[in-house]
């Protein structure tokens, strides 16, 4: 067995977050970065998101899925970044000792001196919102019934019912309807939609499809195929109301319920997990609570948008870089906690180390707020302040703060209050 | 006769509920936008409505079956479905270039359909 390796930094998974930190460690000055992917292509999950509305912040234009990949594919294959495809990571430690597994290399270990996590999220399923009934084929998730029809070329059913009304789910109703599936309706358990108005008026009333709000999936029924579904609505303790229950008939329940960070590695290494966000806890940095292991994209939180995960990625990138070249000569600082004001259900970073240059800070809202005005307060000076017509939570939003040179923190608040001038 | 047609603006997250009155064609008046940008919206939803489309089309001897593509500008509204069925019946071979002219002005509108994605 030949030596063990040790890479400046290993950036595990290569959708949209990988892309980024990898080649943000390599512009930042690391010789030796490696981009370990599990599927046989770089992209992530992008290849199989074919529709338009991505990269209008970090290009300026509204690229597809496909097009925004594409554009960090090649100047990671220019950049000089080792690429290891249809490679998987078995384990990875708290001392960063990684055990991975690929056709051609067999297992092997490496010892890196950074790694970045952008494992990405996965998709909630039935089991996770625990719909009684059969337990039929045709029932599939929205992420991959997308996948089935834009990479595979399957149909997974003709009348399809949603639940869940989640952007992956919206998407989905008008790319069934386009392949000249019958989408029934869309069924969201909530009083609001879960995805972005623009899916909403763009994928379903752009095509007559009903968003059923208030209204739940109680059984699936079909033995061996799924052969109808019974909806209700549901009360404001989000219960079924027997009495409105209705069978529709259908061939495939498609679930839009949610997404989770995927961190089973994280875990293995012992990294500090946030209950709020399901993601690694991350200073400034992107840095988590594992000494040289850091996180960006959707594996830290689910993000709305691609644009913000390239955000996370070159910062993760950029800190794996500067944690290496300046190996042992700096200490980590005590962290102070970046407090969720005001309606304010959590803040990624979650925490703030060194307040030496311009930070972001993505958060949610717990409950909508009209003519509102967010703001970073920093130990009671307002360093940021932005108004907003309106805050919803399916919208996450970004603050930021600039110190303006090197500060000390000893607090520092993100909360959105009313606008007394719009109210 | 007036007529009235309702729109959901998608600007901000205020998501306005917008009324449109028009006349024979001619917008009269545009009630429920909370600013101008609502107004233009609803104006451009009523007169020339236009969306990007994106479909996939069959490949032969590439790296996948399938291959993503593009309207290079938006298309008439009205057109998208035709847009994609008529798609649906292509094949091309690959390897494909990213960006490559799938289907030149399609149905009359001046707009390519481009890969969207390069195809080995």
């Amino acid at each position: 067995m030949s030596a063990i390796r040790r890479p400046q930094c290993v950036v595990i998974g290569a959708g949209p977050a990988g892309l980024g930190a990898a080649l943000a460690a390599r512009e930042a000055g690391l010789s030796d970065v490696m981009l370990m992917e599990r599927d046989f292509e770089l992209g992530g999950i992008l290849p199989q998101c074919i529709h338009d509305g991505f990269g209008s912040i970090v290009f300026d234009q509204v690229l597809t899925g496909p097009q925004y990949a594409q554009r960090f594919i090649e100047r990671v294959e220019k950049a000089g970044i080792e690429v290891k495809l249809n490679t998987m990571v078995l384990e990875m430690r708290g001392d960063r000792r990684i055990t991975a597994v690929n056709p051609r290399d067999g297992v092997f270990e490496l010892e890196p001196a950074s790694i970045v996590l952008s494992m990405g999220c996965r998709e909630r399923t039935r089991h996770q919102v625990m719909i009684p009934g059969y337990r039929p084929a045709g029932v599939i998730c929205a992420g991959a019934a997308q996948r089935d029809i834009n990479i595979e070329g399957l149909m997974p059913g003709r009348r399809v019912v949603i639940l869940g009304s989640g952007d992956i789910g919206l998407i989905m109703a008008r790319r069934f309807t386009l392949e000249g599936a019958e989408v029934e309706g869309v069924y969201e358990i909530m009083d609001h939609p879960g995805g972005l108005t623009r899916n909403v008026v763009q994928c379903l009333h752009d095509y007559d499809i009903p968003l059923h709000l208030s209204h739940t999936v109680t059984f699936i029924h079909g033995r061996k195929r799924v052969e109808a579904v019974t909806v209700a609505r549901v009360d404001e303790a989000l219960r079924p109301i027997k009495e409105t229950e209705r069978r529709v008939p259908c061939d495939a329940l498609v679930l839009s319920v949610g997404l989770i960070p995927e961190n089973e590695l994280s875990k293995q290494a012992g990294v500090e997990l946030d209950p709020l966000t399901a993601g690694p806890v991350v200073d400034e940095r992107m840095h988590t609570s594992v000494d040289g292991i850091f996180a960006c994209g959707n594996v830290v939180s689910v993000f709305d948008l691609v644009d913000w995960v390239t955000q996370t990625a070159e910062t993760a990138g950029r800190g794996a870089a500067e944690y290496v070249l300046e190996a042992g000569r700096r200490k980590r600082k005590p962290p102070v906690r970046v407090t969720a004001g005001r309606n304010v259900k959590f803040v990624v970073p979650q925490l703030l180390r060194e307040f030496d240059r311009e930070i972001d800070l993505f958060f949610r809202v717990e409950h909508p707020e009209r003519a509102a005005r967010t703001r970073v307060l920093v130990d009671g000076e307002e360093l940021y302040s932005r108004k907003a017509k309106m805050v919803r939570p399916p919208e996450m939003i970004k603050a930021g703060a600039d110190p303006g040179g090197a500060r000390k923190v000893e607090d520092i608040t993100v909360e959105v209050v009313g606008d007394e001038e719009e109210a | 006769m007036k007529k009235t047609h309702n729109y959901t603006c998608i600007n901000c997250p205020l998501s306005c509920a917008l009324e449109l009155t028009e006349e024979n064609g001619e917008v009269l008046e545009v009630k429920g936008a909370d600013c101008k940008v609502g107004q233009k919206y609803a104006r451009e939803e009523f007169e020339n409505p236009r969306r990007v489309v994106s479909t996939t089309v069959r490949v032969e001897g590439g790296a996948l079956p399938l291959l993503p593509v593009v309207s290079a500008a938006p298309i008439p509204k009205a057109l998208v479905r035709d847009a994609v069925r008529m798609l649906s019946k292509l094949t091309v071979n690959a390897p494909v270039a990213d960006g490559q002219v799938i289907y030149p002005d399609i149905l009359g509108t001046g707009v390519d359909i481009i890969a969207s994605r390069p195809l080995p």
